[in-house]
């Protein structure tokens, strides 16, 4: 299969990316600055992030959608406001997580964000549960952007006047050039920011725009090491078919409303969970020194008994040193805990910490 | 002092007497990135030619850092280990890797000139 540009390939490589290939995509991991560069103007100021790759599902549809959505979602969507977005789970019956998504309520349905290289699939499952009652669209013609770091509300306000107004988790349509955008407050990077949805024939003007008043593209490498610097978890390494969201330490996504009923796809096993415990939970991971634990590092007990794994380590450059989180048995998931992890051989010192690894900065709303 | 040879696995050998200085390339931290970890062999230790003798970790992977040529280890640089980004800054001279006492001159025939590394280089990489 041939691999997929997005429309802003031309701006990308205008700014000197180096691309890869993820999910079907060719992908800017960096631009000429670097990765730790990147990282630190996104803290400090505002960096833009295409992620047209990824899935913008608009599926239209009323009372009856809401009521069979929420037999998919373990979310409280009747009770969910307009505009408002919340962060759930697409499950197998098992309460294996198929991805982890944003889902929107809009006028006239819902908008759902779903990862690249899980969309297709995505969109199959729940086309197979929905049927043909509501129309489903995976939106081709449409780009996504995410504006991220302290300066980006007013660098976005300047080019689309309101935004800043904006609560987190919520969002709302506005225009560019007489073109409806939908612009979310929301994130992957532990900053304050925008996701804004916009038609690809306008999407190379409006991040142009951005740049111009002082914003800049920042690749996927870098939103690897600030997300993973947030605490938040990369579907495919934290989160995959083999972990649910209670292992994955999410529970704080589910609602209580819904589990009190159980009837979401997944929900006997969520529910047990809740109530027994789990063998395996997500932990974040300090490594004392600089030694980087990547990704299936294994980990270890004080009594050399092996207990976990790491799911995605790498060098935070706000933290200044190695971050990781992973899954290792509940009763060594306490903070503090002293582990080791098998880095080419050898055993090395780690403790188990709460996440973030660096503090968010989201702008809270009142409502 | 000899010229600066090269070898295929990106790292750069200065010979000064029967001791060899060496690091990697600046082409090599160019394709790495940002470098954020390094690792050296011990002072001491014997190293065979084309043995790992190290490791550079960016944000993305870990590469191993291979010897060159054989010989024992009699320095390592410290300050590097300590600030690995001073290996993006100045890869081909302060920021050297490792000092070997180095067994077979002779050894030191296999590896390319700055020249035939340059296209090397750039061969490899297009």
């Amino acid at each position: 299969m041939e691999t997929k540009k997005t429309s802003l390939y031309q701006l990308h490589q205008d700014c000197n990316a180096k691309f890869v290939e993820f999910a079907g995509y060719q992908m800017p991991i960096q631009y000429s600055e670097g990765i730790v560069e990147e990282h630190k103007f996104t803290r400090n100021h505002s960096g833009i992030f295409d992620v047209s790759h990824m899935g913008q599902l608009f599926i239209y549809g009323g009372e009856d959608l809401i009521k069979d959505l929420e037999k998919i979602f373990p979310l409280d969507l009747k009770n969910l406001k307009l505009n408002h977005s919340k962060y759930s789970f697409l499950m197998d019956k098992d309460a294996g997580i198929h991805d982890d998504l944003i889902i929107t309520k809009t006028k006239k349905g819902f908008l759902i964000i779903l990862n690249a290289a899980c969309k297709d699939n995505d969109f199959k499952i729940l086309k197979e549960f929905l049927g043909d009652k509501y129309e489903m669209i995976l939106d081709e013609n449409r780009s996504l952007i995410a504006i991220q770091g302290p300066k980006s509300s007013e660098i976005l306000n300047d080019v689309i006047n309101g935004v800043k107004d904006l609560n987190f988790m919520s969002g709302n349509w506005f225009t560019f050039e007489n073109q409806k955008v939908y612009i979310t407050r929301s994130g992957y990077t532990g900053e304050d920011g925008f996701e804004i949805s916009i038609v690809n024939d306008f999407v190379d003007q409006l991040t142009r725009e951005l740049i111009n008043k002082g914003s800049k593209l920042i690749g996927l490498g870098a939103r690897d090491t600030l997300r993973l610097e947030a605490g938040l978890c990369l579907y495919g390494h934290d989160l995959d078919k083999d972990k649910t969201p209670v292992e994955a330490n999410l529970k704080w996504a589910i609602s209580k409303e819904r589990i009190s009923k159980g009837d979401f796809i997944g929900s006997d096993i969520i529910i047990k969970q809740l109530n027994d415990g789990v063998s395996k939970i997500r932990v974040g991971i300090k490594p004392e020194g600089r030694i980087i634990a990547r990704e299936k590092t294994k980990i270890f007990n004080q009594s050399d008994v092996h207990i976990g794994e790491i799911t995605s380590g790498t060098f935070g450059p706000s933290v200044n040193g190695p971050v990781a989180m992973g899954y290792v048995e509940n009763e060594f998931s306490k903070k503090n805990t002293k582990v080791f992890l098998e880095v080419r051989g050898k055993k090395h010192p780690a403790s188990i910490c709460s996440l973030p690894f660096y503090k968010k900065s989201y702008v809270k709303g009142v409502n | 002092m000899s010229e600066v040879k090269y070898s295929k696995e990106h790292e750069w050998i200065k010979l000064d007497g029967d001791v060899a200085t060496i690091g990697i390339t600046k082409h090599a931290t160019e394709m790495l990135g940002d470098i954020v970890f390094a690792e050296l062999p011990e002072k001491g230790s014997s190293v065979e030619k084309d043995g790992t003798a190290g490791v550079v970790e960016s944000t993305k992977a870990a590469s191993d850092v291979y010897t060159p040529v054989s010989g024992e280890v009699v320095d390592t640089n410290q300050a590097i280990v300590d600030d690995p980004s001073k290996i993006n800054q100045d890869p081909e001279d302060s920021a050297w890797f490792f000092k070997l006492k180095i067994k077979d001159p002779s050894e030191m025939d296999t590896l390319m000139n700055k020249d035939d590394y340059d296209k090397f280089a750039k061969e490899t990489s297009a």
